[in-house]
């Protein structure tokens, strides 16, 4: 029998906050968290803005020997996961332990390791690295040091797929506790790209802007990338009920597609294959969707089909429902990035405010949905879903419901 | 070799025809060049002239750079070009 999942613990640091109360804080107050960069040889970027995390203290937090291995995707993720389990008021032993695992999504991994160490190498002309590069810079070292400070023994790894790590990951972890694979999952994911490398490979495909990210608006000029972590505790619905735990929203359903199309140009029909999937896998009727958290990276390439794959997979409904981009306040945080938009839809249910698409100028034609432009709203909403999709044309799109 | 020359030569490449068959009136598209083809193509022009081309691949319409036919994009390097000095 299928088990039903919640999610009792949840944890962010992101441009808008180093908390989950700040960063919904933000997001009801529409505020932008998007600046000008500050790391080494950032004059020689085009792209000089982005979501950075500004008053992170690391060596306070971590001490010597976790600082060798820790990069800062692996500190954000230790972050914001202190926040989540914490949260959940869950302590990991016995049997919870060996049935809880970590499944995590990031794109990058470590690449500000890549890139001082490349420096180190290639420009200052060094022959000898820190012995820890390699443990510090892989995809897996921030579930695995989750894992290993919270005691987590179950089923363990790390999603990668681009933009969607953080949904597939979750979607994962969904998986497993419905299937009574695990008791309780530690999810989401973490991205730490704004480094002078990271940023110069993203200029190079040149949808990037210059000034700001503004999601389905006609003026839009490309996306801008954030960083941070988003981290969740997902938990076997009775198992939290009998602990008399703080239930913050239902996780009921998702699906995953390929568009088996174009490396970077995202499909139409892939995006609504996946949407339609959520909708059915969580057996929901169109109607009883009230707000989506877009994947709205404020490429035109992106908005126009994601807006066109709601309107195929809605139809009338599409102009009855909200549908807001927060990528516009926090940047697109990449592998993370569905990771901090699911809290933008924990709040959606359980406070009944939705975030708003901030920068929103000129409306698009193509883009004629209900976007929540530039102010918050007061709204009730019983469902909602998180669209993800990914570079590779690799889709995932999951569906909450308020309990 | 000339600007001309040298510009029809990277399209070509990239479109894998001979320059001969890359004409002044060719449009990207009918040569078969897709989006990521001509992020790759204005890379290639940039490093063989060292000049930056204003171009946004978000909205390539709303660019300052022409790309609407072969002629176009010579003239706008050219432009770029003689602008470094």
């Amino acid at each position: 029998m299928m088990k039903r999942v919640v999610i009792t613990g949840a944890g962010t640091i992101n441009a808008l906050g180093h908390s989950v109360s700040e960063t919904l804080t933000s997001m009801q107050e529409g505020r932008c968290g998007i600046g000008a960069l500050e790391f080494q040889d950032v004059d020689r970027l085009s792209i000089k803005i982005g979501g950075q995390v500004r008053d992170f203290e690391a060596e306070g937090r971590f001490n010597r020997q976790q600082m060798a291995l820790y990069d800062r995707f692996t500190q954000f993720t230790l972050f914001a996961a202190d926040e989540a389990i914490q949260q959940s008021g869950l302590a990991f032993d016995g049997e919870l332990a060996t049935t809880t695992g970590v499944v995590l999504g990031t794109a990058g991994g470590g690449v500000s390791t890549w890139d001082d160490n490349y420096r180190s190498v290639y420009e200052d002309g060094k022959n000898r690295v820190h012995p820890f590069v390699v443990p510090k810079l892989m995809n897996n070292a921030a579930a695995s040091h989750v894992s290993m400070e919270h005691n987590l023994k179950g089923p363990s790894f790390t999603v990668s797929t681009a933009c969607a790590s953080s949904n597939h990951a979750m979607a994962q972890a969904f998986q497993m506790v419905r299937t009574g694979m695990a008791t309780a999952m530690v999810t989401g994911g973490s991205e730490s790209m704004l480094c002078f490398g990271g940023v110069k490979a993203w200029e190079g495909l040149r949808v990037m802007s210059k000034d700001a990210c503004r999601p389905f608006s006609a003026n839009r000029k490309g996306m801008v990338q954030g960083e941070g972590a988003g981290i969740f505790v997902f938990e076997e619905y009775e198992h939290a009920k009998a602990r008399g735990a703080e239930i913050l929203c239902e996780v009921i359903g998702f699906a995953m597609s390929s568009d088996a199309a174009d490396i970077v140009m995202p499909s139409k029909q892939g995006a609504a294959r996946a949407i339609s999937g959520a909708l059915k896998d969580a057996r929901l009727n169109p109607e009883d969707v009230g707000y989506i958290n877009a994947h709205g990276t404020g490429t035109a390439a992106n908005d126009k089909t994601e807006c066109a794959a709601v309107a195929d997979s809605f139809g009338q409904h599409a102009d009855q429902l909200m549908i807001s981009s927060t990528k516009s306040m926090h940047g697109h945080l990449i592998g993370g990035t569905g990771a901090v938009e699911l809290l933008a839809c924990i709040m959606a249910l359980r406070d009944g405010v939705i975030a708003p698409t901030i920068g929103y100028e000129e409306p698009d034609p193509e883009c004629a949905l209900d976007v929540v432009p530039n102010e918050a709203r007061d709204a009730k909403v019983d469902v909602v879903l998180s669209n993800a999709f990914a570079f590779g044309g690799l889709n995932a799109v999951l569906a909450l419901r308020k309990i | 070799m000339s600007i001309q020359d040298k510009v029809i030569a990277i399209i070509a490449e990239q479109a894998v025809l001979e320059p001969s068959d890359v004409t002044l009136d060719s449009t990207l598209e009918s040569l078969g060049i897709d989006s990521l083809g001509l992020v790759e193509s204005i890379f290639a022009i940039e490093e063989e002239f060292d000049i930056s081309i204003p171009f946004n691949a978000n909205e390539p319409e709303e660019s300052d750079f022409d790309i609407s036919n072969v002629a176009a994009i010579i003239q706008g390097i050219e432009k770029l070009v003689a602008e470094k000095g």
